[in-house]
């Protein structure tokens, strides 16, 4: 029997001890001599100019090194092109510090730097800064008629695909049908760390960067574009992050402040960005959208429209797929998607968790509850009948596709057959209670990425890749999948990520990172193998002689042939009689293009919720969830299982909370606190189930994953929304769904 | 932050002397408001006075029936103490709805008196505010003011008085106690809090370098018919968007003495002595309540985002008195107190 | 039209910074003496001069529980209050409960339950649930979860959390149900 056998386990996370202990090191935690410190100094007004800044009246308090502002800092990187990262839309990156011209309310236009973190706080507080302001527009509504196409798009971005059939002919005569608007306004990612980063000055213009970031290869990309770096003296480090949600996907400007203040003091810097400062870097657009549809008698669908229309900043088209997926999700003929953005005085949006998914699975998953009632039908019958076999978007058929069984497994675990159809059905004294469902999909990606392996004379085995560890448990599962391929128990096993001095990994985002960087490291593992294959066969009288590596397989700490398991040897024993002290490999993995490219690949999951609505008070609890899954293989139970329940919490926080507020007045948003800024609590939690749906697919790629980051989200904030509407027979379809909406 | 000198009490009167010797200067309690804005740079103390470990923690009865809450006793040592707990449950409760375990661990009971609005312009030092900067304007009023004021409000000032603890202290009554640089004096709980007329910037009444030494609550506690009703964003750890306190003594199905305030509605705990003498004598039944219920709430004004408030508060009203007759506590954020 | 504006505008000069001076803390059973002024709060003392970072800063303003350490054996908010206000308190940090080697009861059942994801808020949601424990005043799985929610989690662990606790609890036999 094997013991080692790790996959689809659930091992406790191997980053655990150092976690729950406060010695695991975030980027603000590497206490390097002689810090300086930083704090950022944010634009009060939406759009105008900065005449002056009067730097010279703090840098006279004792203690205070410098401040930099557009009107000193040093000559940087000219194009564009210096300063677009990996996941840059198209337009113009924001340069900070770079013009006096103010595009958006707190933009950054001044670094102080002090020897201590407090009084370069107040030195901030301190620095008068004289703008001179121009109108504004900061309100989407005023944008309604002049969307446009974006132009460039970003890294997997996809334009809506051209309509098909006659979707808006077939809304006119059909019988049943719908039309309605559902909106939401920003949000923002709000990891639990603020974003820092520590930069070490290692002497002339030779840097370590501790960074916050969802990606070192593509901070140091930036840093050595815009400051002119190699990449031999420019490494950037993020073994920990407390949270990215997509926040940590492009440089931060305190990234650009720290390496900047660095290198011209010419000693290690850290800066830290505020609570109200994370509201500055990103966010999930405002966004509204139009959807109609409409059914046949038999309650297929007749046609389908979804056109959504979201904000981006007059500097940058920010991208992302709102739309695409209600063409793939429902079998229909007539089908018309559009996408459109709108100017204004704000920030760049950034990918937050399941970019566009989450915005546009609202939308579409709501209308369709609505489009079910209108046709008299069960929510979850209404989906069996428009189940979309095939891919209509691409005309692909899907490499796998388990959602069927995770509507009928959630629906089996939540007891969706005893739900009576009418609203308002389910009542005790005051208390109303609903039950709701939608689906949701998500893509399967997989990016270029590399990994090496070592294994010592002692057996311990060292994998290397420069991924990211933001809580989806990537040290575990690479610990698990090197373990499982070199036949090691995981104790044996050390994965490092977070470094670009390891090989190449690629952004830690879209769930991709499972089959990228773990199809890697079963790479250089596997390369790492055959090179132990070979030194067994070296030895003299070797039981593997002549053995091909498919014949031979890691268990137990042992090599040995699958077809004769007595032929084998014992890894430590091999290591140590060949006289060798380490042997090492590294790879690269590519997604299969040719086996891949007849086929869509794609995640999916159903989600059953039930909420306790106050008829008289408003206030909504959610009690229960069931979240079923059809994701591939899953790596481990335990830590997939987590990433769901907090894909949960997101879409509760969307459905019920979430909302950044805009004062139009100031084009500035003023709930830019955690107190403001609703995010659940405990008390906040209902019960959740997870079901992990079986599904096999040796297309997406060769480990079978799917990722779990995002999918696990979707479908939760329409299920709510739903149930409320079961609950109370009041529709709300502009999200978050707060008391008074329903009072 | 701004700097400032620190200095540690001994005694009152040594507090009172030390903050009295320095200009712009103020006490620290707890600290959980007064850093936090501090932090803003809302505030700028040049020297703080700590009084936080003065002998004022002790909660202890009082000659005449009532209950001597120390200034200097934190919030969770108030909501915990047996007599508080068996005579004052309202207050036990109203004090567990607010804030966290941490907040309230260091949060002293004069210090949730002081605390200050949440007003989301009084918080941001980037937009004008009239509370913070005394004729900056109020940017509150025809912007976004969800968590605003639907009572007593003036054309300076929406803000609301943030606290749960002092809802529950409005129906009560206690009378608070200060020392100053011109002796002792106490005042009536619903003195103590002020409306913002055209002076905002002034949240209570308390004179230059006076110090709150106790609150003094009375006899009458209503422990059996009572209910602190609490409806917010999200189920805890959230300021109320209306809060309801609500007391009374009932013989059979009569009202003979009622209390009932309102927290999250105005710019002082709000206290509604009419509605109190209008229950007097009534029947406890959905009628009464519903009369009640829409004379406190006949003079609200809604400011926009928060015209809500004025049906919320008046639906509160309404089930507050309703939990309150049948004499247990239940909000509907569900604090389950299993060793009351 | 444009219209000027300037930011912070000083009321009455600009106020110098205050000296520091030697502050004792008590920190996990150690006595350290650091150089600090007024305006350094307990959680900065702890993070950038005690070099003790296991305590995390979340939002600086008590509204999120990330620094939650202890007191004198009861849970606070380390960013809202000063480091000066604590010579000799008797400060425990998450440090102080435990070693990755020697994990303490509640620390190995956050691992056991997966009740973390990106770790960050963890230190302060153990901290507090050292407290809830020598508070002793919850006893039901609504309770704990009302009495954990001073802290926030972003990656959403509270079904995890609430799971450790109650096992630690109900070893501790205080559940009810």
């Amino acid at each position: 029997m094997s013991q080692t056998d790790h996959i689809g386990k659930g091992p406790n996370r191997v980053d655990g001890p150092l976690k729950v202990s406060g010695t695991a090191h975030y980027a603000g935690e590497f206490n390097v001599p002689n810090l300086a410190y930083g704090y950022v100094v944010n634009s009060p007004i939406a759009k105008g100019k900065v005449v002056q800044v009067h730097a010279d009246e703090v840098l006279a308090l004792p203690g205070v090194l410098a401040v930099y502002s557009h009107e000193n800092v040093p000559h940087l990187a000219w194009f564009d092109r210096s300063y677009k990262d990996l996941l840059a839309p198209g337009g113009s990156p924001f340069r900070p510090l770079h013009s006096p011209d103010i595009t958006f309310n707190q933009q950054p236009v001044a670094l102080v730097m002090a020897e201590t973190f407090e009084l370069a706080r107040y030195a901030a507080a301190l620095l008068r800064v004289d703008y001179e302001q121009e109108k504004h527009e900061t309100n989407l509504e005023t944008k309604r008629t002049e969307g446009y196409l974006p132009g460039g798009g970003k890294l997997g971005y996809a334009p809506p695909p051209p309509p098909r059939g006659n979707p808006e002919k077939a809304w006119k005569n059909a019988d049943q049908k719908i039309e309605a608007e559902y909106t939401h306004g920003a949000q923002h990612h709000n990891p639990m760390e603020l974003f820092t980063s520590t930069v070490e000055w290692l002497g002339k213009d030779k840097i370590t960067v501790y960074d916050k970031t969802q990606g070192v290869f593509n901070v140091q990309r930036y840093l050595t574009g815009v400051f002119g770096l190699s990449k031999d003296n420019c490494r950037v480090v993020s073994q920990f992050m407390g949270g990215g949600f997509g926040s940590g996907l492009r440089p931060q400007y305190s990234v650009f402040m720290a390496t900047l203040a660095a290198l011209e003091l010419k000693r290690s810097v850290r800066v830290t960005l505020t609570r109200q400062q994370m509201f500055s870097i990103g966010h999930r657009p405002n966004t509204l959208q139009f959807v109609k549809l409409a059914t046949n008698p038999d309650g297929s669908l007749a046609s389908l429209q979804h056109h959504a229309l979201h904000e981006t900043s007059l500097f940058e088209d920010y991208t992302e797929n709102v739309v695409n997926w209600s063409g793939m999700q429902y079998q229909c003929d007539n089908v018309k998607l559009g996408y459109q953005l709108a100017q204004l005085d704000v920030y760049s949006p950034q990918d937050m968790r399941a970019p566009g998914a989450a915005t546009g699975n609202p939308g579409i998953e709501i209308a369709m509850d609505e489009m079910a009632y209108a046709a008299g039908l069960d929510p979850l019958e209404f989906r069996f009948r428009n189940y979309a076999e095939r891919d209509q978007n691409v005309d692909k058929p899907f490499s796998s596709k388990k959602l069927r069984e995770c509507y009928r497994e959630g629906a089996a675990k939540f007891g969706w057959d005893k739900r009576p159809l009418e609203p308002r059905s389910m009542r005790e004294g005051h208390l109303l209670t609903g039950w709701g469902m939608a689906g949701g999909v998500w893509d399967a990606m997989q990016m270029p990425s590399r990994a090496s392996a070592r294994i010592t004379a002692d057996g311990r085995l060292l994998v290397l890749s420069g991924a990211g560890e933001n809580g989806a448990g990537t040290y575990t599962i690479m610990t698990q999948i090197a373990a499982e391929t070199l036949g090691l128990p995981l104790e044996a096993v050390t994965f490092e990520l977070g470094d670009t001095d390891q090989p190449q990994a690629p952004l830690q985002g879209g769930s991709w990172t499972a089959a990228s960087v773990g199809t890697a490291v079963k790479n250089a593992c596997d390369a790492l193998g055959e090179k132990l294959l070979k030194l067994a066969q070296k030895q003299k009288d070797s039981p593997l002689k002549d053995a091909d590596y498919d014949e031979v397989e890691f268990v137990n700490g042992q090599l040995r042939l699958r077809r004769d398991p007595d032929r084998a040897v014992v890894l430590r024993d091999l290591l140590q009689a060949s006289g060798v002290t380490q042997v090492e490999a590294e790879s690269t993995a590519l997604p299969n293009m040719l086996k891949q490219n007849g086929y869509s690949l794609h995640s999916h999951n159903a989600v059953f919720a039930e909420v306790q609505v106050d008829e008289d008070l408003g206030t909504v609890r959610v009690t229960r969830v069931v979240n079923a899954v059809a994701a591939g293989r899953i790596l481990n139970r335990k830590t997939a299982r987590s990433q769901v329940l907090g894909g949960v919490v997101w879409g509760l926080s969307m459905a019920l909370m979430e909302e950044t507020i805009m004062d139009h007045k100031f084009g500035r948003y003023v709930n830019h606190n955690y107190a403001e800024y609703h995010i659940p609590v405990n008390a906040d939690m209902p019960h959740i189930d997870v079901l992990f749906v079986h599904e096999d697919d040796d297309i997406v790629n060769p480990l079978g994953v799917k990722g779990i980051g995002e999918v696990g989200m979707l479908g939760v904030t329409a299920a709510i929304a739903n149930a409320i509407f079961h609950a109370t027979g009041k529709r709300v379809r502009d999200l978050p769904i707060m008391l008074d909406k329903l009072l | 932050m701004y700097p400032f000198t620190y200095s540690r009490a001994t005694d009152v009167a040594d507090a009172v002397r030390d903050k009295a010797g320095h200009g712009a200067s103020a006490y620290l309690g707890g600290g959980t408001n007064l850093i936090d804005l501090m932090k803003y740079n809302v505030e700028q103390p040049a020297h703080l006075v700590n009084v936080a470990k003065l002998p004022l923690d002790k909660i202890e009865d009082l000659p005449d029936g009532g209950l001597r809450l120390g200034a200097t006793a934190t919030n969770a040592d108030t909501a915990w103490n047996e007599q508080v707990k068996a005579r004052y449950p309202m207050l036990n409760q109203a004090i567990l709805a607010g804030a966290s375990p941490q907040l309230r661990n260091a949060a002293t009971n004069a210090g949730n008196l002081m605390q200050r609005t949440r007003c989301y312009y009084f918080y941001d030092i980037e937009t004008p505010c009239n509370k913070r900067e005394p004729g900056s304007g109020c940017s509150a009023i025809g912007g976004y003011n969800r968590i605003h004021a639907i009572l007593g409000a003036s054309e300076a000032c929406i803000a609301t008085h943030p606290s749960d603890m002092c809802v529950a202290l409005a129906a009560l009554a206690p009378t608070v106690r200060v020392s100053g640089p011109n002796g002792e004096r106490s005042i009536a709980f619903e003195d103590f809090h002020r409306l913002p007329g055209d002076q905002p910037q002034y949240d209570n009444i308390l004179a230059e370098g006076e110090l709150i030494t106790s609150l003094d609550l009375p006899e009458k506690g209503f422990a059996k018919n009572f209910t602190y009703l609490k409806l917010r964003d999200r189920h805890s750890y959230a300021f109320a968007l209306v809060s309801v306190a609500v007391g009374l003594e009932l013989e059979g199905n009569t009202i003979t003495d009622a209390r009932l305030a309102l927290g999250g509605v105005a710019h002082k705990p709000w206290r509604d002595k009419s509605a109190e003498q209008l229950l007097k004598g009534q029947p406890a039944t959905a009628e009464t309540f519903g009369r009640v219920a829409a004379h406190v709430v006949a003079n609200a004004v809604g400011q926009g985002s928060n015209d809500f408030k004025i049906e919320l508060a008046r639906r509160a009203i309404v089930r507050a008195l309703q939990q309150a007759t049948e004499g247990r506590q239940r909000a509907t954020d569900a604090f389950l107190n299993s060793n009351p | 039209m444009s219209q000027l504006l300037t930011s912070a505008p000083h009321r009455g000069g600009l106020p110098a910074p205050v000296p520091t001076g030697p502050v004792r803390l008590h920190i996990n059973g150690e006595t350290r003496t650091l150089q600090l002024a007024p305006w350094t709060s307990l959680l900065d003392a702890l993070r950038e001069y005690a070099h003790l970072t296991g305590t995390k800063k979340g939002c600086d303003h008590g509204q999120c529980g990330a620094c939650t350490v202890l007191v004198n054996g009861r849970r606070i908010n380390s960013c809202l209050t000063l480091a000066v206000m604590h010579e000799d308190d008797d400060i425990t940090t998450i440090e102080g409960l435990g070693t990755p080697d020697n994990l303490s009861p509640l620390q190995q059942a956050f691992v056991d339950h997966d009740a973390f994801q990106c770790g960050y808020c963890t230190p302060g949601q153990i901290c507090s649930a050292q407290g809830l424990l020598n508070e002793g005043r919850a006893h039901s799985e609504a309770e704990i979860k009302e009495l954990m929610s001073g802290n926030l989690c972003r990656c959403g662990a509270y079904t995890g959390i609430l799971n450790a606790v109650q096992e630690v609890v109900a070893a501790q036999g205080e559940m009810v149900k």
